[in-house]
């Protein structure tokens, strides 16, 4: 791989950028893999990554049935934050923050990670204990966490309406210095060409019709350009987890939802911290293009369609026109959706499965992105070893028959 | 965004006057303390979350109030069959 730096940028200028070696490679598919990765998402180029970098694992295929990262990483609002309730939630998010801290300089490819705060707004007094409460258990899990008055969120956001006649006033809110935005594409971009780089065979446009198994052990997976055998097969196709699962003869606690998000003209620099709130329903942040990025909530019903209903998008836009009066004339450039994989407590299912050699790490539910180092880096190891990372063991699929879930939907940030 | 058809109002709404009320046809277990927990598990949280047709509830919330099930489509959102509480959908698109 040839490595990005300042001296290469200016020797490439000499050649007037002409030489600039392909990012990655586009292999004809092996007969076998010891690894087969399904979903190329920065989900599964991380795990494909870490497998390589930290367990020397290089026979690995990442199959994608379309691009890199067209899926939920190039689709969400890509807010990056770990003030989850729950132990188990906040570890592994915080192991997954600490992972962005590094990224750019890890993968030598600029992911953009700028950490400005994440601002979750309090409209009423159940909001400010939830609130509270959450600051503490973050603290006590040694995760940076502050409260702020309303007067403070007006210091910190001059544009938002924290006046007292507002319908829904801002009482306070919480503060997470450390988390931010990156940006997606250079996320999923970064683990392919470091991946690659190790050895890992991309195979885009590719799209798994079959996993094959035999006496309870999983032998491949039939793929539009024909089957590919694999020791291992890992699946990571947020969205279209339950049709991989039933492939396998196997059904998930998971719903497939369409959660939408859109983003504004490009505007002068005017928001400086990503804001969320759940009570009024809307998170917003403005790229460094200057775009609001603004995340709606999911459809309630289930979804495969990959948009979803005006309504919810007509509601997060009345919210942030509420909290941003400054914001009601700013056009929208525009909308999409993405279809997340809803698990009953809000939390992900990292490990294995019922058969012998397939994992799944999927679930997410509308809330993945910032966990996509962290998720790649515990699922490799749990593929490594088999045997679930300490960090991903609370999420095992055995939680639904013993009933340890781990309840997150109130950090989770967005109703479903 | 679609209309759907209310059995019991007989007339075709907006889906915001609607809300999803989840997977149909999932009983529940008549002995409850003799399944294993896996078993339970299943009941409470497994779901069949179909690319296709798929059966559910929907509950007519700003309307008469009452729940149906319909059969719709969940990647073209076409709904392919509306019919009641305790009856089985019509043959034509099966589950």
């Amino acid at each position: 791989m040839e490595r990005y730096s300042l001296l290469g940028l200016v020797r490439h200028a000499r050649h007037y950028h002409e030489n600039w070696q392909r990012v990655w490679r586009d292999p004809a598919p092996k007969k076998a893999y010891d690894t087969v990765i399904v979903g190329g998402g920065g989900h599964g180029l991380a795990t494909a990554y870490y497998l390589a970098k930290v367990h020397g694992v290089t026979d690995v295929a990442v199959v994608e049935k379309g691009w890199l990262g067209g899926g939920n990483t190039g689709r969400n609002t890509t807010i990056i934050r770990s003030n989850y309730l729950r132990d188990g939630s906040s570890h592994l998010y915080e192991f997954s923050l600490k992972l962005w801290e590094g990224l750019s300089q890890e993968l030598n490819f600029n992911v953009m990670f700028s950490p400005r705060g994440v601002l979750y707004l309090g409209h009423t007094l159940h909001d400010m204990r939830e609130i509270e409460r959450r600051v503490n258990a973050n603290r006590l899990n040694g995760i940076d966490a502050e409260l702020l008055s309303a007067a403070e969120v007006q210091k910190l956001v001059p544009l938002m309406n924290c006046s007292p006649d507002a319908r829904y006033p801002v009482l306070g809110a919480s503060l997470q210095r450390r988390g931010g935005i990156a940006r997606h594409d250079a996320v999923a971009w970064g683990f392919a060409r470091a991946a690659d780089a190790q050895g890992v065979d991309i195979l885009q446009r590719t799209e798994v019709t079959g996993i094959r198994c035999d006496n309870g052990a999983v032998t491949g997976v039939e793929t539009s350009r024909g089957f590919i055998g694999a020791r291992k097969v890992a699946c990571v196709a947020a969205g279209n987890s339950g049709v991989l699962a039933a492939m396998a003869g196997l059904k998930l606690p998971i719903e497939s939802r369409p959660l939408q998000a859109l983003v504004s003209e490009p505007l002068k620099p005017c928001l400086d911290v990503v804001v969320q709130s759940s009570g009024v329903h809307c998170y917003v942040s403005q790229a460094d293009k200057g775009d609001l990025v603004i995340g709606a909530g999911t459809d309630s019903y289930n979804g495969y369609g990959q948009r979803g209903s005006f309504s919810v998008i007509e509601h997060t836009l009345q919210a942030v026109c509420e909290l941003f009066p400054a914001f009601s004339r700013v056009r929208m450039n525009r909308h999409w959706g993405g279809i997340v994989d809803i698990c009953p407590d809000a939390c992900p299912i990292i490990g294995e499965t019922p058969v012998r050699g397939l994992y799944f790490n999927c679930g997410w539910g509308t809330g993945g992105f910032k966990a996509t180092p962290g998720s790649g880096y515990v699922f490799a190891d749990t593929l490594a070893h088999e045997r679930p990372h300490p960090l991903a063991a609370p999420f095992s699929l055995d939680r639904f028959a013993t009933g340890a879930l781990v309840d997150e939907h109130g950090a989770a940030g967005v109703a479903h | 965004m679609f209309r759907i058809h209310c059995p019991h109002c007989r007339e075709a709404r907006s889906e915001e006057e609607f809300s999803y009320a989840g997977e149909a046809h999932i009983p529940r277990p008549v002995d409850p303390s003799s399944l294993s927990d896996s078993e339970w598990g299943e009941y409470l949280h497994t779901r069949t979350n179909p690319r296709g047709p798929h059966r559910e509830m929907w509950v007519h919330t700003a309307g008469c109030r009452r729940y149906f099930n319909v059969l719709r489509d969940t990647v073209s959102y076409k709904i392919l069959a509306v019919y009641p509480v305790g009856e089985m959908p019509p043959e034509q698109g099966e589950a």
